[in-house]
């Protein structure tokens, strides 16, 4: 992995602590206040719920160096996995609803992270497609995990929390900020205890980890565990509070790498970098195709625009890599330092 | 059953999952050849063997002979293979290899999306002109389209193999392969090496893209044959040529053996599981894959 700078800031000196909060106050008056429905289902909703499967792949990957290439499977995973506890056992509480996807998809994920033990680098990441392919086999092939349903798509239930329906735009916007914000904080502890420092020590240095007594194999299972529940809770907010359908088509290997590029772009080993790059991710394609009929007009058709988008997406990712591997948050506070010097 | 196995049968599925093996043997060719000169594991070498096919298919389809169309594939594929280590490998020298590995993700996506921007994303037939009829062995029946594929790879190998081993190009590759800063203290200048490996690689993409083109037909799905390529290299290791033959053998033999005599205890379509079970198990067994070097670890 390449080395990353550890955030040096203390964690709630008076800036970061009063950005935090800024952040939040918007996210949580303002924008329900300002923004249309539209930007809160087409936007914010899906930042949301990739913004925290990137959070949970850069436990593993940014802090742990473990690259993995089957997010998508454990996101399967939780979203499976709350859909039929809903279905199955009517009444059960929302947030246990979240644990019990999330434990289920840290289960798979343990078993899909055993191979860490003993691989390493490209030979794990090729194995964690093993997961990606079996989980999406089985869930297609098995239907009971969708509840006999032929097509496969499968409406998801109402949300609602203690008899508050969280349904409307709005609600599922607040539902999933909830989550995020309290999973983000959690994350935000992990990496600042020990245990944190025990994935960096194991990402830079093995060896040299397990000499200084790190537990290694306990804490690169650990890595696993933790990443996949929270990239499996992320699955449960992209199917019930973004699409309100289950469907395996949509937690393929281009949802994968989707989210790997998210880390990549918004900078590995950063809590940030997953809501930078989350957002790059899903402003982009709007952008660009705004961009594209504006300059080609009718030639920009939507075939057109799908290939473009991955090669703007493809060479985003090769800049980022030489240019700036620290991602977009490196951009940023170079940028704040620039503009707002002393903070 | 009772009693009897039906060896003649067995025989044929493993006939035709050693030659279907062949084909994967062939994808994962192109990889060895640039991890083991530049240490990088290039994921975009199945969309180079999509860009190879389509590009010949259009040609041909714009009327040209098929002699000029390959011509000119050939020279599009050593400029792509140029082009790819000008503007991202050296930039990237001396970064960790999972960063290099990253960067061919990005750059998987860029070349598909430029093949089927220039190209179309239309599905194109191929035909090379083999007739598949099926021939018969003493009673086992083995396609001829498969036996062209598996001569064509070993006439590949064959002369990887001589070009290794007995020209100064080989030479030089085997030396950066072996140990890039004594390559470069002799004198070996590596960007030359690498551009010359990417665009070999680039031509084993082309041969790649032919065969599995007629196959398939010419489409996006091309591009996906480089994840039935991986757990062929994780089996015989990531830096071995008859690595690469010996596991696509196993891997096509496992899955055609599995699909027909365990898939129906799964309820079928295991094939997109089951090469990297296999490779998972043995992984865990041999990590350094059959024939791959065995890292020394360093602090």
């Amino acid at each position: 992995m390449t080395a990353v700078t550890i955030e040096s800031r203390k964690p709630f000196s008076l800036p970061g602590w009063a950005a935090t909060a800024a952040v939040l106050g918007v996210a949580y008056v303002g924008v329900p206040l300002l923004a249309s429905n539209y930007v809160l289902e087409a936007l914010l909703i899906p930042f949301l719920a990739l913004s925290l499967a990137a959070l949970g792949l850069n436990v593993l990957t940014g802090y742990a160096g473990m690259v993995s290439l089957g997010s998508a499977a454990f996101m399967a995973v939780g979203a499976y996995t709350a859909y039929n506890v809903a279905l199955r056992l009517p009444g059960t509480p929302l947030p246990l609803v979240l644990a019990v996807a999330g434990f289920a998809a840290a289960a798979i994920g343990l078993l899909f992270g055993l191979p860490s033990l003993r691989l390493r680098g490209f030979y794990l990441a090729v194995s964690t497609l093993a997961a990606q392919f079996f989980v999406q086999w089985a869930l297609t092939k098995f239907d009971w995990f969708s509840n006999g349903n032929s097509s496969g798509v499968i409406d998801t239930p109402p949300l609602s929390v203690f008899g508050i329906g969280f349904d409307g735009t709005i609600g599922r916007y607040l539902f999933a900020l909830t989550v995020v914000t309290v999973i983000t904080f959690l994350v935000h502890r992990l990496v600042i205890s020990q245990t944190g420092r025990n994935f960096i020590a194991i990402r830079d240095n093995e060896t040299a980890a397990r000499v200084i007594g790190v537990p290694v194999l306990r804490t690169k299972l650990l890595a696993f565990g933790i990443s996949s529940f929270i990239i499996g809770v992320a699955g449960v907010l992209w199917a019930f509070a973004y699409l309100r359908t289950v469907e395996p088509a949509g937690f393929n290997l281009d949802r994968s790498f989707q989210i790997l590029f998210i880390i990549i772009i918004g900078g590995l080993a950063s809590i940030r970098g997953a809501f930078f790059g989350a957002a790059l991710i899903v402003v982009f394609p709007l952008v660009l195709s705004r961009l594209g009929s504006f300059l080609l007009g009718g030639l920009f058709d939507s075939g057109v625009l799908d290939m473009s988008q991955r090669i703007v997406l493809g060479a985003l990712i090769i800049i980022f890599l030489i240019a700036e591997p620290d991602g977009l948050v490196a951009l940023w506070d170079r940028f704040r330092r620039r503009v707002f010097p002393g903070t | 059953m009772d009693g009897g196995f039906d060896w003649s049968f067995f025989v044929e599925v493993l006939t035709g999952g050693l030659l279907s093996g062949v084909m994967y043997s062939l994808v994962a060719i192109g990889f060895v050849l640039i991890y083991k000169t530049s240490g990088v594991l290039n994921f975009a070498q199945g969309s180079m063997v999509l860009f190879a096919a389509l590009t010949f298919v259009s040609l041909l389809e714009k009327g040209m002979p098929f002699a000029v169309a390959l011509a000119l594939t050939l020279i599009a594929m050593i400029l792509l293979g140029l082009a790819i280590e000008r503007a991202v490998l050296r930039p990237l020298v001396n970064k960790a290899p999972i960063t290099l590995f990253m960067a061919t993700l990005g750059l998987a996506y860029v070349i598909e999306g430029s093949a089927q921007l220039i190209w179309g994303t239309q599905v194109h037939g191929l035909d090379l002109g083999i007739e598949d009829v099926p021939l018969e062995f003493s009673g086992v029946l083995v396609s001829t389209f498969d036996l062209f594929a598996a001569g064509v790879a070993a006439v590949m190998v064959i002369a990887l193999t001589l070009f290794f081993r007995y020209t100064r190009v080989g030479l030089a590759f085997r030396a950066v392969a072996d140990d890039q800063f004594a390559a470069l203290a002799v004198g070996l200048r590596l960007p030359h090496i690498w551009a010359t490996v990417w665009a070999a690689a680039g031509i084993v993409a082309l041969v790649a893209g032919l065969l599995w083109g007629a196959r398939l037909g010419v489409q996006f799905s091309l591009s996906l044959i480089v994840l039935k390529a991986l757990p062929v290299l994780v089996l015989g290791g990531f830096d071995s040529i008859a690595g690469a033959i010996v596991g696509g053998l196993i891997i096509g033999a496992t899955e055609k053996l599995g699909e027909v005599y365990i898939g129906d205890y799964f309820g079928g379509g295991i094939e997109s599981w089951l090469a990297y079970a296999v490779a998972l198990v043995f992984l865990l067994i041999k990590p350094s894959g059959l024939f791959g070097q065995k890292l020394v670890e360093r602090v």
